[in-house]
């Protein structure tokens, strides 16, 4: 026995409550953040991931008042991102409670972030997000590029390519969303996570697509994940976290239970 | 008079390490502070840390609380958390990077080549995650905490002991580290109890009464 693969639950967060959309728009209201964190830690949750998709900036603050709530009652590791532009952006959310925060648009603005914040508060808790989309044409060889600002605008950049090059700049674990799959309850694109889990040494969350226990399994054992992040199907009652884990136990993986 | 001192030298989240005591031991004046005076007349120290060793060593001696945890070590009852373990040893691989030299021993990165499981599947580093702390010794910090529990983990480089007495708990990842180090007042862990739930809660809350015999 050794390293459990982890379950996340992932929270988006808006003006103080958890939303949840398909394929990035269509928000519906899940409930709040706190009491939705004490849910999932009863249920034996390895993490939280909270990712702050508040359009108007004055509303910024609220994240780190939520944070600060969930980090005196739950005593997991949390990661926060959304809107980091900054290194003082990492230590304002270090500072409330978060024990990792995930770069994503920034780090593509602005890749010397991921190297100064890691360099400053360690590798152990700078994640970098990728929200990435398959390209190529169905009979070419596989190419996903990365996309930005919520996955609205493309950058050209390869995805694989680019997890290597975030890994070089100190990131220490890699936030993996594909935009193809987020929302849709098919699964995760298992062919991504594994072409970017083989190619790094840090550890990938494959994340994007999670609509059944199954989903999870295959993003272990076929994706070569190292933990799985999903939303809805704990968001709505449907599995919990503990039937989650169940699931992946019998299927030979080994978990926290 | 402050019961808990958490030590603030500018490396890492220690908000989590004063909540998580807080929670556990309601009663007790816990402070988190870079004032060595109050680390001094502590009762009980706690020395957390995450990032890099030489920043560490660094921040530290620029906020003059070197003595203050060397003495603390000697003195009373001291956990160190990650780097709080690392610190206590000779020397880090982390920058080449001399520390306070209070347990023989050195800190070393997970060796490359050996990060494969048994059926050659790539092990990442860091070593990031809840795996098994296997006791290797009695210990009142471990009261309530079953033998193989599962704390959380985030690190990339890990403590090898000269002084094998000493091992309080080892981990496999994949070969057997020292996860736990226990010596008379001094008890230091790689993992973190403030981010491990229940297992964690209760190593805390054993910290906030135990009383070493020394």
């Amino acid at each position: 026995m050794s390293l459990a693969k982890r379950i996340i639950p992932c929270l988006d967060v808006t003006n103080g409550r958890v939303v949840k959309g398909v394929n990035f728009v269509a928000l519906r209201d899940a409930g709040d953040p706190v009491e939705i964190s004490r849910r999932y830690d009863e249920q034996g949750a390895d993490e939280l991931t909270f990712l702050d998709i508040t359009a108007s900036s004055d509303n910024r603050d609220l994240i780190l008042h939520i944070i600060e709530a969930v980090a005196s009652q739950v005593f997991i590791p949390l990661t926060v991102g959304g809107g980091v532009r900054q290194v003082d952006d990492v230590r304002r959310l270090l500072n409330a409670g978060a024990d990792k925060v995930s770069i994503n648009t920034s780090a593509v603005l602005n890749p010397q972030l991921v190297a100064e914040a890691s360099d400053h508060y360690g590798s152990q808790c700078i994640v970098v997000a990728i929200d990435a989309k398959k390209v190529s044409a169905p009979d070419e060889t596989s190419r996903w590029e990365v996309f930005t600002h919520g996955g609205r605008k493309p950058t050209g950049i390869d995805t694989i390519e680019w997890a290597k090059k975030m890994q070089s700049y100190g990131a220490g674990e890699i936030l993996l969303t594909s935009m193809d799959r987020d929302g849709t309850r098919n699964g995760f694109d298992l062919a991504l996570t594994r072409a970017v889990s083989d190619a790094v040494d840090i550890p990938v969350i494959a994340s994007g697509g999670v609509g059944n226990l199954d989903h999870l399994v295959d993003g272990i054992l076929q994706g070569h994940a190292d933990a799985v992040l999903a939303a809805s199907i704990f968001h709505y009652g449907e599995f919990t976290v503990q039937q989650a884990k169940a699931y992946m136990a019998v299927h030979g993986i080994e978990v926290r239970l | 008079m402050t019961d808990i001192a958490i030590v603030d030298y500018g490396m890492g989240n220690l908000r989590s390490v004063q909540k998580a005591l807080e929670h556990v031991a309601p009663a007790v004046s816990i402070t988190v502070t870079s004032d060595p005076d109050i680390v001094w007349r502590a009762e009980r120290v706690v020395v957390p840390g995450q990032g890099a060793m030489r920043n560490c060593m660094h921040e530290l001696e620029a906020r003059s609380l070197r003595e203050a945890v060397v003495d603390a070590a000697a003195n009373k009852p001291f956990l160190g958390i990650c780097l709080g373990l690392q610190m206590l040893f000779d020397k880090s691989e982390e920058g080449d990077m001399q520390c306070l030299h209070l347990l023989p021993g050195k800190v070393v990165h997970f060796p490359a080549a050996s990060m494969k499981t048994v059926d050659g599947q790539k092990l990442k580093v860091p070593h990031m995650g809840w795996n098994q702390v296997h006791q290797t010794m009695e210990h009142p910090m471990w009261d309530g905490i079953a033998k193989d529990a599962r704390f959380y983990f985030v690190h990339s480089y890990y403590v090898e002991t000269a002084l094998a007495t000493t091992i309080a708990a080892q981990t496999d990842y994949p070969f057997p580290f020292t996860c736990a180090i226990a010596k008379d007042n001094i008890f230091a862990v790689q993992f973190h109890p403030e981010k491990s739930q229940s297992a964690g809660l209760t190593l805390l809350s054993n910290f906030a009464k135990w009383t070493p015999n020394v």
